[in-house]
């Protein structure tokens, strides 16, 4: 990645080696004019964003032809920033969106990048259905365990015992294993990983890309604000800490055992790399054996 | 611009209003269908998918009436001309995406086939209770565009006028119907492809570089790209500028919004249409919309028979309402007689516009007003009688107990 940053910004300036820096590596695809961003400092979400946009410049795909959905909250703001097609909608709704664009045009990529209470809480109900139809989509879900945009109020990712500003006496309710529940519905790619593992996650966000059917890879990410803050937990750096000292790698894990329990370890990785005809497939499948059923009796 | 032939099934038909629409929405050009089955709209969406593979439509039913327009608006940002159907429970899960594809400012026609309500209500019974919902639903400041078929054949007409509006001034259209216009089955003409005029959506052709997703051209309206055009563009539901970045400021909300209801409320005169029987003589006028119509007309011609000078106003375009129009009316006649299949909604607006110049006499019915004109006739009679008028709703109310 490095090479191709450096060989990126002595285009830009052949002559002049000095003016390394004044051009952004990204330019291609962040709006440079919407920077800086609205995230908190020690908030993962950027890295999320980077890992994103350094796979976009790595993979193979024409960007012209590509869509970016968001949701509301803080990883709603993701679309604003990524110079694409992008829409920033309505609270949960993304995947719905989403699935319009492309069942409406098979062409297009589309992605939705969007937070943990946006894409299962109130989204979960599209989550799940548009697994099971598989969806040809990326769904990139970060994870930072609380409604951070709102204040920090408790979310269905937020672990037992943990606290949050509607749950003042720790969290009475089990969350959900986000991995799990993209695998039993249907997704025929799953992976977890922290905003430490930036390259795996770029790499994986790659692989992804490349896979046709509906993608979910979850990204757990620091929120320094809120949720650090109200667990007296640090700042962003302490939990990048927190995530080199207790993530392990696990590829290929059964999606049941990937529970994440207060401050306990973290198991990242690939879980979930398989075929399943998506629904644009099975839609032109029924066309066509329509049309001959058609061409037969007419 | 022409529409594509192969939506268009030319010729006479006896379809149901529901099944006209469908033929409309093909006949238009609407090329995707986002829905959530619900009594008594589905069959509009069964008649869609029927004719889907021959005229390469694409359907899906979603998981619930949120996702299905939420599906709807995607897909109109891909270029094709979009719509749901619905009923009133659905219409209650859509504000949320009519209000999204308000500030989008995104072309789709949601169809509303109106039940009895509230909540579930009666699923089979017709009723006028959303008149008010589909107009200011969703939260915040908008101003909409809903027409009311009174038949199957204006079902069809209302359908293709719905998608014209909708690209014209880039705003979900509703088409308002009810329950008993949907299963009433009467002679359709489907006129030949190059007699159905359809209105283009109005693309942006210039540069790249300078595509501004809000900036509004000479006719109030923004210029559209599609998704896989090369623009990069973005748009949020957010308070936005002309690049449709959110600003998140007073000037910003003023300079955003206000065109959204100026942009329908300042081309008022090009969207309203409006049926004026029996006006020039009329004393009496009823005003009514929809299904409603149909009993209005036939208590007009009753209430003629007998000597009394009755008019009526059918209003195709219930919002915006015809406000001028019915003012102007409103000092010529001794009433206005406005039946609706609910407990007094469009009637607030015939009182308002009326500034206090003539009596409203409301009449309230179930589903048997539409086929039985008694109540009207004696609202009718009711506001012929002089000093009994002072306050129509209250004393014609009165009356009745």
């Amino acid at each position: 990645m490095e090479t191709l940053r450096t060989s990126k910004v002595q285009e830009a300036h052949p002559e002049d080696p000095s003016k390394i820096g004044c051009v952004h590596p990204m330019e291609d695809v962040l709006r440079m004019d919407r920077i800086p961003h609205i995230w908190c400092p020690g908030c993962g979400i950027g890295l999320a964003v980077t890992a994103f946009s350094a796979a976009l410049e790595r993979a193979n795909i024409d960007l012209d032809k590509m869509s970016i959905v968001s949701g509301i909250g803080c990883t709603g703001r993701v679309a604003g920033y990524v110079k694409l097609d992008s829409f920033h909608t309505t609270h949960g709704r993304a995947i719905a969106f989403a699935t319009g664009i492309k069942v409406a045009n098979p062409k297009i990529k589309v992605v939705v990048f969007s937070g943990d209470g946006d894409l299962i809480a109130i989204g979960g109900n599209h989550f799940i259905h548009a697994a099971r139809r598989n969806i040809d989509m990326l769904v990139i879900c970060v994870n930072n365990f609380i409604y951070a945009m709102t204040g920090g109020q408790v979310a269905p990712t937020t672990p037992l015992a943990a606290y949050a500003t509607t749950c003042p006496f720790g969290c009475v309710e089990p969350p959900f294993n986000i991995p799990y529940i993209a695998d039993s519905s249907g997704a025929v790619y799953v992976a977890r990983w922290t905003t430490l593992h930036i390259r795996r996650l770029s790499n994986s966000i790659i692989e992804a890309l490349n896979k046709k059917g509906f993608s979910v890879i979850e990204v757990i990410s620091p929120c320094a604000q809120y949720y650090s803050r109200i667990n007296k937990l640090g700042d962003g750096l302490d939990m990048m800490k927190f995530y080199h000292d207790n993530s392990e790698i696990r590829h290929g894990e059964d999606t049941k055992n990937l529970d994440i329990g207060f401050q306990k370890k973290i198991i990242v990785g690939k879980f979930v790399d398989r075929e399943r005809p998506t629904y644009t497939e099975r839609y032109n499948e029924w066309l066509s054996e329509l049309k001959g059923a058609k061409d037969e009796s007419g | 611009m022409k529409t594509d032939p192969r939506g268009v099934l030319t010729g006479l038909h006896r379809l149901n209003g529901n099944h006209a629409c469908a033929e409309g929405a093909l006949a238009a050009g609407c090329r995707f269908l986002g829905g959530y089955p619900i009594v008594p709209a589905l069959e509009i969406y069964e008649r869609f998918l029927e004719r889907a593979k021959e005229v390469g439509a694409t359907f899906i039913q979603m998981e619930d009436e949120i996702s299905a327009l939420a599906a709807v608006l995607g897909a109109s940002w891909t270029g094709k001309k979009s719509m749901t159907v619905t009923s009133g429970p659905g219409m209650s899960l859509m504000m949320e995406h009519l209000g999204l594809g308000v500030m989008l400012e995104t072309p789709c026609v949601i169809v509303n086939i109106q039940r009895a309500g509230p909540s579930i209500g009666i699923p089979n019974r017709p009723s006028q209770g959303d008149m008010m919902q589909v107009r200011w639903g969703s939260h915040g400041d908008y101003e909409i565009i809903a027409l009311c078929p009174s038949s199957p054949q204006e079902m069809f007409d209302c359908t293709i006028k719905a998608f014209n509006f909708s690209e014209r001034y880039r705003i979900p259209v509703s088409v308002i119907s009810d329950e008993y216009v949907a299963h009433l089955k009467e002679d359709v003409v489907i006129p030949p492809a190059e007699e159905i005029v359809v209105e283009p959506r109005r693309y942006y052709t210039g540069s790249k570089d300078n595509y501004l997703p809000f900036k509004r051209d000479r006719d109030f309206v923004p210029r559209m790209v599609n998704i896989g055009d090369g623009y990069r563009f973005h748009v949020t539901g957010l308070t936005h500028d002309d690049r449709g970045y959110p600003v998140m400021n007073e000037e910003c909300q003023e300079y955003n919004v206000h065109p959204l209801v100026n942009k329908i409320r300042n081309y008022a005169d090009e969207i309203i249409e409006i049926q004026e029987v029996e006006i020039d003589d009329a004393e009496i006028i009823i005003v009514s919309y929809g299904a409603t119509s149909r009993a209005a007309l036939k208590a007009m011609e009753q209430a003629r028979r007998s000597g009394i000078k009755v008019g009526s106003l059918k209003l195709i375009t219930v919002w915006p309402f015809p406000e001028k129009r019915v003012g102007e009316l409103a000092k010529k006649v001794v009433a206005f007689v406005v039946p609706e299949m609910n407990f007094g909604q469009v009637v607030l607006e015939v009182e308002r516009c009326s500034y206090g110049n003539t009596n409203v006499v409301f009449v309230p019915h179930g589903d048997k007003g539409v086929e039985n004109t008694d109540d009207l006739l004696s609202a009718i009679k009711h506001a012929t009688q002089e000093n009994s008028v002072r306050d129509g709703l209250i004393e014609y109310k009165q009356a009745r107990e």
